[in-house]
């Protein structure tokens, strides 16, 4: 059962779920994660040294490099993805970035993802259908 | 649903052959990522291919394979003829020439070589620079386009009029091959009005100031469209803006910004917003000016290894001021200056003799690249000194450096004395 329903748009099909990975500050790819190694970098980021590989990584909006889409891609390529991204505010960074990612991907959702979702929590992506759903973590605290 | 013209459709059909038909697959998919409802005409692309991310992960020589995986993103050999569209290229894994000086592998300089007689034989011309806009391509107000480089995107869109998002290696090689791109974001009116009110208390004097205040505003307003009014009504120049450019769009992701009075969509301020609210009115004082250099200064260890300037690539008013800099001066014996242009900026350096006073002096001239392009720094370079807001912004990402920022003259004193002494004024 899940705790809350966020409903959104596909940015990119398919259907994963796992643990978030929640950051309010923007990511740049390029000159901001290390592909190979899929942890970020930037730094001054507060998600310095966090890997978000197998998670569902929940991010308010791509920033910086246009190389976010190669960098993407090479996460891809090594076996570093998270297993799903919800994008408060898509870009043209982040829109093609999700289609070299080809991991779900959803936008546009009726609340600030960013607010209601907390590292931690369980998220279902359901990309095709535009769906989140969020187990939160701790479920005794406040609900939004 | 992205609704295709007839040329589209046929693309994507496969009627004009397997590599226009996988480009238009990827921007079906780049539209609906987008919610693009239709595509638009380009016939100005700024590609990125010149760069081959990570030979630990793809070992592959084949410049036809390598641009089939990479840029068409498919494990399908695809075989390129010729791209339709107008382009330039973004910058060169390393300098054509000098590769060695950046102490390059000689493996890299021979598959770097395949993919530039791949982008011969398909019609990509080499340009190799972050700034289109200085060497040959000048997009005309409305001209729409799709451009790589985030901080030559703001130039053609809050500079030039013209129109373009910040595109990628796998939107704007699509781009090429068909002169197409999804009719979205800055290509249509409303997403260029104002976003957020910037009012500039202090005097905005020269290159550095433009940097500060492009990474402050970058770093608050992120995606927005800051509309900027100067108390001090100074216009800047092109390396001015270059700066400016660069920074909002290393801290944020400032595509599209006004200067009232300035910038050619806003001659005043309802201009600049065209009937939009501002969401937060910013005031940037000293006390901002001040945040956004300590914000990019980590350096502790005042010796300075690489002193590298050029980042975006130096304009030829900035190799005019270099060279009077350096003419008779020494580049201290425990540090290495590195000067980044564009080539054709270079052969007019070359011929004024700039290139020969910076020889003199002991630095390198250098082109087409930059070191964080391929992560070449030089050996047990552990400190860098920049006046590039933008490269001390990725430097400690990407090479692991501490990095001191500041003006093109207290660099060239840090290159001439080995010690950084920059504070700001």
């Amino acid at each position: 059962m899940s705790d809350i329903v966020l409903t959104g748009r596909k940015v990119f099909g398919g259907v994963a779920e796992g643990e978030a990975l929640v950051t309010r500050q923007n990511i740049s790819t390029w000159g901001g994660v290390h592909a190979v190694k899929g942890i970020i970098t930037e730094r001054r980021h507060e998600l310095r040294g966090k890997s978000f590989k197998d998670k569902v990584l929940v991010f308010p909006a791509a920033k910086g490099s246009s190389g976010w889409s190669t960098v993407a891609q090479v996460i891809r390529m090594a076996g570093q993805s998270p297993r799903a991204m919800i994008i408060r505010d898509i870009s043209s960074l982040t829109g093609i970035g999700a289609v070299v990612m080809r991991v779900p991907t959803v936008t546009d959702l009726d609340r600030d993802p960013t607010e209601i979702i907390e590292t931690g929590d369980w998220v279902k992506v359901d990309a095709d259908n535009g769906i989140v759903e969020i187990t939160k973590r701790n479920r005794g605290k406040d609900r939004s | 649903m992205v609704k295709l013209a007839t040329d589209e459709q046929e693309m994507l059909d496969g009627k004009h052959g397997r590599a226009q038909q996988r480009a238009m697959e990827i921007l079906v998919q780049y539209a609906e990522a987008l919610g693009a409802e239709r595509f638009v005409d380009t016939n100005n692309v700024h590609l990125f291919v010149g760069f081959h991310p990570y030979p630990e992960v793809i070992k592959i020589l084949d410049a036809d394979e390598l641009a089939s995986r990479f840029l068409l993103d498919t494990e399908e050999k695809i075989v390129v003829d010729r791209v339709k569209a107008f382009n330039t290229t973004h910058i060169w894994a390393m300098d054509l020439d000098r590769w060695q000086i950046m102490g390059a592998p000689e493996s890299l300089h021979n598959l770097m070589e395949s993919i530039r007689k791949y982008s011969i034989r398909t019609g990509i011309c080499l340009s190799a620079t972050c700034t289109p806009y200085q060497v040959g391509n000048v997009p005309i107000r409305g001209e729409h386009c799709a451009w790589t480089e985030s901080s030559a995107v703001p130039f053609c869109n809050a500079v030039l009029g013209a129109r373009t998002n910040t595109e990628a290696a796998h939107s704007a090689f699509p781009a090429a091959l068909t002169g197409k791109i999804p009719l979205w974001g800055y290509h249509l009116k409303e997403n260029r009005r104002g976003t957020h009110l910037i009012n500039v208390q202090i005097d905005v004097r020269d290159i550095m100031d433009w940097y500060l205040l492009g990474y402050y505003v970058g770093e608050v307003c992120q995606l927005a469209v800051p509309v900027y009014r100067l108390r001090v009504q100074r216009a800047p120049n092109l390396s001015m803006l270059k700066g400016l450019n660069a920074a909002g769009a290393s801290s944020g992701g400032i595509m599209m910004y006004h200067i009232i009075g300035v910038t050619p969509e806003a001659p005043t301020m309802e201009a600049a917003f065209s009937g939009n609210r501002p969401k937060e009115t910013l005031v940037y004082g000293e006390s901002e000016r001040r945040q956004a250099y300590e914000n990019l200064n980590c350096a502790m260890d005042e010796n300075v290894d690489l002193v590298n300037i050029g980042c975006p690539h130096y304009s030829l008013e900035q190799l005019r001021d270099v060279a009077r800099l350096l003419d008779g001066k020494k580049v201290h014996e425990d540090v290495t200056l590195w000067i980044w242009t564009a080539y054709q900026l270079k052969a007019i350096a070359d011929r004024n003799g700039y290139t020969d006073i910076i020889a003199r002096a002991g630095g390198h001239l250098m082109t087409d690249s930059c070191p964080l392009n391929t992560n070449l720094f030089p050996e047990g370079c552990r400190v860098v000194a920049t006046d590039s807001a933008k490269h001390a912004h990725y430097a400690p990402a990407i090479g692991g450096m501490d990095v001191f920022f500041g003006t093109m003259q207290q660099c060239i004193d840090a290159a001439t004395t080995g010690k950084w002494r920059g504070e700001l004024k």
